[in-house]
């Protein structure tokens, strides 16, 4: 038994998330997907579980080419994912969640069914408690309830996404032995990560994926520095960096303990300097997100102190930090920057702290074209937000911003941004650096990190894993610490 | 005392279909908003035709159609089309509400067929018992089917479990092989045709003929008893039952204090939020954690997909 994936082609509008992707697994494999994130692993992997339909291509199991319109046909043919949020139903019991959706009689035999879920759960190793909630369960016992209802339905395929995001060391251990076991026991095992060292801790044979291409395929073990170059591509280019004298401390973080959501960061200390600009690398949801939120006073920390300034901001609200002169560009721009709807001038006038009832239309008209020029936006101050493109919406927010900031906190501010926007947007950031102006921004991107920063926070699975002068370090060093590696 | 409880059983019988059928349309996702609308084109559309054709039977037929439709509507617009349940329920109500005064005009005070008595024999002797809940008609014996049998699907069958599963987390179930949006569109033609069939006992079994406030506020309310009742059919049947006895009391007490006898028959709508406000309220819930094997019952949790629109991609 082989599983086959043939030139298999998926767009969303105008993304190509799987790119005409070939490999073939081999029985009894277990097999590692490793790309960074938006490379289009998630996808593909979606697509062999009949969640999406591909536009192209073909999956053939054991020499049969899979018709796989729904999950249901994935099913069928024995193909079983695991989704990163193990998708069970929190208010329903252990017992409920195993049975929902299998086969049989329209009468429930819930002790027929608690009988099989005996038996295929002993032989797994895992133990469950039928009648209780899954909700009171740790996403590592929802990992193995799928686990266990995937094997019962008869899956020869198992595909894991991102299986150890938000689960315990010990968790984790034991999901690879069941991985092995698994495998060992002639399955096809296929592992998605974007995880290094777990992807060559488990794997005999990988395959990276990059911009929905299969880039390089492989036996393991192969050495880390390949698959680096291979997942993020070996183009880094260093430009000149101009410097800037740092100041004295702006932004004081001691001992702060954050959580908020699966992120957990602890006992985090943290000085940045006036008109130094601090970089967060790392995965999505490594915890940079989280830092930044909580810099502009949208997590309160459980612990620790945070200052700007001189000034104690620990438990202060965010009106508290923008009075501070704190300053948050979040990711979502239209989301969560912009309001939908609303114009250019309307924008201006929001962002401003003029005082009066009434509004002055002409006087804000005037401003906003005078802005527009400034910040060369392509737009007339009755443009509304989503009108303008990616760039054009940055270049607002930009503009959106008080002239006296002590802080910027920037997440992914070039994301989704040609080359020329990037370059304005980041020419403009970096001379708010001559006022004293400390930047921290988080970003994916290498090649961003290393031109604009002067230090890089490395984060990993939500504690810093590294901090490094960026002059000091190549795009390879890091991506090597982004997966959680130190170069030996 | 016998005779008050069983014009209660009586009285609540259509509230009972409708807000059984409410809770499947519910419980798989889908929010049927028209209550108040489909009640009473049915009502009047039951009538009409039981009127025409000489026949109770045809009459509910029609109706539970007309509830179909009306229900077939929101889960098109919401399923296919994509557009807020709530507002296109809204927009039906009104419509509805409309049609059946428009239509029903002309039946004004006219007198129909209606539903024979049919007292069960043998259990109808029983004493107390018997005539409290045995001797009715077919549409109140259909009422304790309709609660019976909904219990049983939700929480003996599998396909009831899945059910519960498209309503709950739409995704997860469709990773199953589910067919999530085909079960949302019948499971809501379902209710609707139940909801048709006690807009017809209104007309044509608990006060016969048509008239335009005949089941006048009683859809808003049916909606309200649904989440009384915390989507668990036992519950929303006593939350039923509780409001067909107030309005029952309401009604005698009309003789007892005539001064305020205009005030009475509304006063059962206020009491049903008082009510909501309870099953709601902290105290409530403690007792729901005490008892884990009851959490269904006593739970008030809305199935967490409720009124979202489920898009693979």
């Amino acid at each position: 038994m082989a599983l086959e994936i043939r030139d298999i082609h998926k767009r969303f509008g105008p993304v190509r998330a799987s790119d005409g992707v070939t490999f073939t697994v081999d029985e009894g494999s277990l097999h590692g997907i490793l790309g960074e994130n938006g490379a289009g692993k998630s996808t593909l992997m979606k697509i062999l579980s009949g969640f999406y339909e591909a536009d192209s291509g073909a999956v053939v199991l054991d020499g049969e080419v899979l018709r796989l319109r729904s999950p249901a046909d994935a099913i069928d043919a024995g193909i079983g994912m695991l989704h990163q949020d193990p998708l069970v139903f929190l208010p329903f019991t252990v017992l409920d969640n195993f049975a929902l959706g299998s086969p049989g009689s329209v009468r429930l035999d819930r002790s027929a069914a608690e009988a099989e879920l005996k038996r295929v759960s002993g032989e797994l190793g895992f133990e469950f408690d039928p009648e209780r909630l899954v909700r009171d369960l740790t996403v590592g016992e929802r990992q193995q309830l799928s686990i266990t209802r995937l094997l019962w339905l008869g899956a020869r395929v198992l595909i894991f996404d991102e299986p150890t995001t938000g689960i315990s060391a010990s968790q984790r251990i034991q999901l690879f032995d069941t991985l092995r076991t698994l495998a060992a026991g002639g399955m096809i095992v296929l592992f998605v990560s974007h995880k290094l060292e777990e992807v060559e801790a488990l794997c005999d044979s990988v395959t990276v994926i990059r911009r929905g291409k299969v880039v390089y395929e492989a036996e393991m073990p192969v050495t880390s520095e390949t698959l680096v170059e291979k997942m993020f591509g070996n183009v880094f280019v260093e430009e000149e960096r101009t410097a800037v004298p740092l100041g004295d401390v702006m932004l004081r973080i001691e001992g702060a303990t954050l959580s908020e959501g699966t992120t957990r960061i602890e006992g985090l200390d943290l000085e940045v300097a006036r008109s130094e600009v601090v970089g967060l690398a790392g995965l999505e949801g490594s915890g940079q997100r989280t830092l930044l939120r909580a810099c502009a006073g949208l997590v309160q920390p459980e612990s620790g102190s945070f200052t700007v300034d001189g000034v104690d901001l620990t438990h202060a609200s965010y009106r508290e930090h923008l009075a501070a002169g704190v300053h948050y560009l979040p990711a979502g721009r239209l989301e969560e920057g912009l309001v939908q709807g609303i114009s250019i001038a309307e924008h201006l006038v929001l962002a401003s702290d003029e005082k009066a009832f009434f509004v002055d239309w002409k006087a804000a008209d005037t401003r906003a074209g005078a802005e527009i020029d400034e910040y060369s936006i392509k737009g007339r101050p009755s443009s509304v937000a989503e009108e303008l493109s990616g760039g054009n919406q940055q270049r607002l927010l930009l503009a959106m911003i008080p002239d006296e900031v002590r802080l910027l906190l920037l997440e992914h501010p070039t994301r989704g941004l040609d080359v020329e926007s990037t370059a304005f947007v980041w020419a403009r950031l970096l001379e708010r650096r001559e006022h004293g102006t400390a930047t921290v921004f988080a970003s994916a991107d290498l090649d961003e990190l290393l031109n604009y920063s002067d230090r890089i926070i490395v984060f990993f699975a939500g504690s810093v894993f590294a901090i490094r002068n960026a002059a000091e370090i190549d795009g390879e060093e890091l991506g090597y610490l982004i997966g959680g590696k130190v170069r030996t | 005392m016998e005779a008050t409880f069983n014009s209660i059983i009586a009285a609540a019988a259509p509230l009972i279909i409708a807000t059984m059928g409410e809770t499947i349309t519910e419980k798989s996702g889908v929010i049927n908003m028209s209550l108040e609308g489909s009640l009473r084109l049915s009502a009047m559309t039951a009538f009409a035709i039981a009127f025409w054709v000489g026949n109770a039977l045809v009459g509910f037929a029609a109706a539970a159609a007309v509830g179909a439709a009306i229900a077939a509507i929101i889960a098109f617009s919401s399923i296919r089309l994509k557009l807020n349940q709530i507002a296109v329920g809204f927009v039906l109500t009104l419509l509805a509400i409309e049609l059946a005064s428009f239509l029903g005009d002309s039946f004004v005070g006219e007198r129909g067929p209606r539903v024979p008595p049919l007292p069960i024999p043998f259990l109808s002797d029983i004493p107390f018992v018997g005539k409290v809940f045995f001797d009715h008609d077919l549409v109140v014996y259909f009422s304790y089917v309709a609660i019976f049998a909904t219990w049983w699907y939700f929480y003996r069958t599998r396909p009831g479990l899945n059910l519960q599963g498209i309503g709950e987390r739409p995704e997860a179930a469709f990773a199953r092989g589910i067919p999530v949006n085909m079960l949302r569109f019948w499971y809501t033609v379902l209710g609707g045709a139940m909801v048709g069939i006690a807009g017809a006992a209104y007309s044509l079994d608990v006060k016969l003929g048509w008239r335009e406030t005949l089941t006048l506020n009683l859809g808003w309310i049916a909606l309200a008893i649904v989440i009384f009742g915390g989507w668990h059919p036992l519950r929303v049947a006593f939350g039923a039952y509780l409001f067909g006895a107030l309005q029952v009391l309401a009604f005698q007490l009309q003789n007892v204090f005539p001064g305020v006898a205009q005030v009475l028959p509304i006063a059962p709508f206020p009491l049903m939020i008082l009510a909501l406000v309870f099953v709601y309220s902290d105290w409530f819930r403690r007792i729901g954690d005490r008892f884990p094997k009851m959490r269904n019952l006593l739970g008030s949790e809305a199935p967490a997909a409720m009124g979202t629109v489920f898009e693979r991609e």
